[in-house]
């Protein structure tokens, strides 16, 4: 009796103790130093000027008021609104016309159109910052030659769709893998049976193969949500190589800003906390909205 | 399906707090066997490891490992992440100037004035004031310093006849000279991407951001003398007689090396950069003195420069003190710093051991030295505070906005942002403040 009891408890153990240390704890570390401040007192210079101390509410109130806050939600905002649409429609398109079996090429356009993706985040903006800048981009070049005049794709009017461009190159791929794979799963019979019925390969993509891989199509969008509200590291990039993308740019990098630029770990921590609520309130909320009808169909 | 969300979420959260939490680096210092001390040493300086190399061999006792950094900024934050998790600080610290307070403020970086001994007459004022901030204390011994100077590409200005600038009315006459007869080309650019450029040329003109006023600090970010500078450079890129795009980008090496951006105000290690970027120009550089506000008062400002510290997780204080006394005082040292690791050592020996002829890239200039050191010794004394991390960021973003408005008036209050931001935030965390 004893045993039956105990076993469960003892193979789970390695797995608790993995989440308990590297998830558990620097979690509730990050709450725990969201609530904390350091106190300084005179100059600061001498040992003993430095004192931790509790903060309660206060490093929250002042990242949610801070005037840089609000700003990069909104940029955060409008560039999901950019990036989740522009992307997950491309990437259904290219799975469809993939799964509809017309090209020769198919293997040759699946690897092309994922490569992308295992472009590391950092070495694509990279790449695109050597393109958007005039002096070294091919791209001005080629525009220059034909006697147009190149645009300044780092200005403050273009920044926006020159971060958003790269998000969408590098992650077109991803999801249009998923979302073939879901089309390769639909049986075919159902596919010929429209096709009897007399439905064109459009009305079948858009009322066959779309509704069988809804709950799919709503991963992808969650994944794609978390992603645009975690935008770090192409802004990170392109930063230095312009005037035009702050400091405070997306609430991540704030939060990198206030950790490793001022030094303040607990406005950071108390920021990671707001951004992640937001993140789990926004997925789960979406979940819950759509999915009871999205999984309708899987169970 | 949702499992795997939650996982992704937690995951996420996990980064972010992994992030705060830092990490531990297993070679911190300790004792090696047989009573052999083993020091570890942060740097970036190029070939520094070459440089410490010669003291290993001559004191087998105490065995110094380089460990490279990617630079000031990244460096700082590691260790300021060790310091924070109690363990992972190495022995001894490259530290800029202005990083000083911020790490003696945060506990990171140890007094050694009981170790060293007073190293005072070895090096120049300001550099010896840096490390002690004008205390009894002593955080560190200063390694390079940084005097501004002037590059410009002498070829274009014999070309166009324009004189090479003395003042700063001349500079602005050059600069308009040169763009107007090429639209192309610009005589520099305002970059809102390196306040510590900004912080040089403030210096230059009078300024010193932060002060000491018994105990309480102040801070003169919107004082007359960087207000001067400020709108200074707003006129000139107002009337876009100067560019406005950050330097060290690879677009402002491209320009360097093709010959659309002919000056830059650097600083003493301003021909490695130069030959990094724009090696196809060697030969028709040149350098001078900063342009003057005064020509009558000379003045100089600074851009860069470094102390080597001790930080305060050392359990070895004795021995990384007498290497860092070793690494920036004696001659042989000050050789390889010069030649090896291509600094501009802080030490006033330096000048006649290490400095005597000019750098590869200059040499058609045998006096590069000479102009460096006349820059150095007109160096106007600057304090910094704190909180700089703070101020240099607020700069970025503040002139960012200026420099991408190319308004004049937008410079000024750029300034008057950087101020209140810095003031408040030395006001939040406690730190008393006079004004």
């Amino acid at each position: 009796m004893r045993k039956r009891t105990g076993a469960p408890y003892a193979f789970l153990a390695p797995a608790l103790l993995l989440f308990a240390a590297f998830l558990g704890a620097p979690i509730v570390y990050a709450g725990y130093l969201s609530l904390r401040r350091v106190k300084i007192s005179g100059l600061g210079l001498g040992p003993g000027s430095r004192v931790e101390q509790w903060a309660g509410l206060s490093n929250y109130t002042r990242s949610l008021s801070d005037a840089e806050f609000l700003p990069s939600v909104g940029r955060v905002a409008a560039y999901g609104l950019l990036v989740v649409p522009v992307m997950l429609g491309l990437a259904l398109l290219m799975a469809l016309l993939l799964d509809a079996g017309r090209t020769r090429v198919g293997g040759f356009a699946r690897t092309a159109i994922f490569l992308p993706y295992a472009v590391p985040a950092v070495i694509a903006s990279l790449l695109w910052g050597f393109l958007y800048l005039p002096r070294v981009s091919p791209i001005a070049d080629v525009l220059e030659g034909a006697g147009l005049s190149s645009p300044d794709f780092l200005s403050s009017a273009h920044v926006l769709y020159a971060v958003a461009n790269i998000a969408v190159w590098g992650g077109t791929g991803f999801n249009m893998i998923v979302l073939y794979t879901a089309l390769r799963t639909i049986p075919r019979e159902l596919i010929e049976a429209a096709r009897i019925d007399g439905a064109s390969d459009v009305q079948i993509a858009l009322r066959v193969k779309v509704p069988v891989i809804l709950p799919s199509l709503v991963m992808t969008f969650v994944f794609s949500l978390i992603a645009t509200l975690q935008v770090f590291a192409e802004p990170m990039v392109l930063r230095p190589l312009t005037n035009t993308i702050s400091a405070t740019w997306t609430p991540l990098m704030k939060v990198y800003r206030d950790a490793f630029v001022r030094n303040d770990l607990y406005a950071a921590a108390a920021t990671s906390v707001v951004i992640a609520a937001a993140t789990f309130a926004l997925s789960f909320g979406f979940l819950k909205l759509v999915g009871a009808r999205a999984f309708r169909q899987e169970d | 399906m949702k499992r795997t969300l939650a996982g992704v979420l937690a995951a996420s959260l996990a980064l972010l707090a992994a992030g705060c939490s830092g990490s531990d680096d297993p070679d911190a210092g300790g004792s090696a066997p047989g009573g052999k001390v083993a020091l570890t040493y942060w740097s970036w300086a190029p070939n520094m490891d070459k440089v410490v190399a010669e003291w290993n061999a001559a004191h087998p006792d105490i065995q110094v490992t380089v460990n490279k950094q990617d630079g000031g900024d990244p460096a700082v934050a590691k260790l300021l992440t060790a310091i924070k998790a109690g363990s992972g600080a190495p022995d001894v610290m490259q530290a800029e100037y202005q990083k000083i307070p911020t790490l003696v403020s945060a506990g990171a970086i140890a007094d050694i004035a009981a170790e060293t001994g007073s190293l005072k007459d070895k090096f120049p004022e300001s550099a010896w004031n840096s490390v002690t901030l004008g205390s009894e204390a002593v955080y560190g011994v200063p390694q390079d310093s940084g005097p501004m100077m002037f590059f410009y590409r002498s070829d274009v200005f014999d070309e166009l006849g324009v004189p090479v600038p003395t003042t700063w009315e001349q500079y602005a006459d050059a600069a308009r000279r040169i763009h107007g007869a090429d639209k192309k080309k610009y005589l520099g650019t305002f970059s809102a991407n390196d306040p510590g450029w900004f912080s040089g040329l403030a210096q230059q003109a009078g300024a010193s951001w932060w002060g000491v006023q018994g105990d309480s600090w102040s801070v003169a970010i919107n004082d007359a003398a960087t207000q001067k500078v400020a709108s200074y450079w707003g006129g000139l890129v107002q009337e876009g007689a100067i560019a406005n795009t950050p330097m060290y980008t690879p677009d402002w090496n491209a320009a360097l090396n093709d010959g659309t951006q002919v000056g830059w105000l650097g600083a003493v290690w301003g021909p490695g950069v130069l030959e990094g970027n724009a090696a196809s120009t060697k030969g028709k550089w040149k350098v001078a003195p900063l342009p003057q506000w005064d020509a009558a008062k000379p003045a100089n400002g600074n851009w860069g420069g470094s102390a080597t510290s001790v930080t305060t997780q050392s359990r070895n204080k004795k021995a990384a003190a007498q290497f860092i006394t070793w690494l920036n005082t004696d001659p042989a040292a000050l050789k390889a710093l010069a030649g090896t690791a291509n600094v501009y050592p802080a030490a006033n020996e330096a000048t006649s051991v290490a400095l005597t002829k000019p750098p590869a890239f200059f040499a058609n200039q045998p006096d590069f030295y000479t102009v460096a050191a006349d820059a150095a010794k007109v160096t106007n004394p600057f304090t910094y505070g704190p909180n700089v991390n703070v101020a240099y960021s607020a700069y970025n973003d503040a002139f960012g906005k200026a420099a991408e408005s190319k308004q004049s008036a937008n410079f000024t209050s750029a300034l008057a942002t950087m101020q209140s931001t810095t003031l408040d935030d030395l006001k939040n965390s406690g730190f008393k403040v006079a004004g």
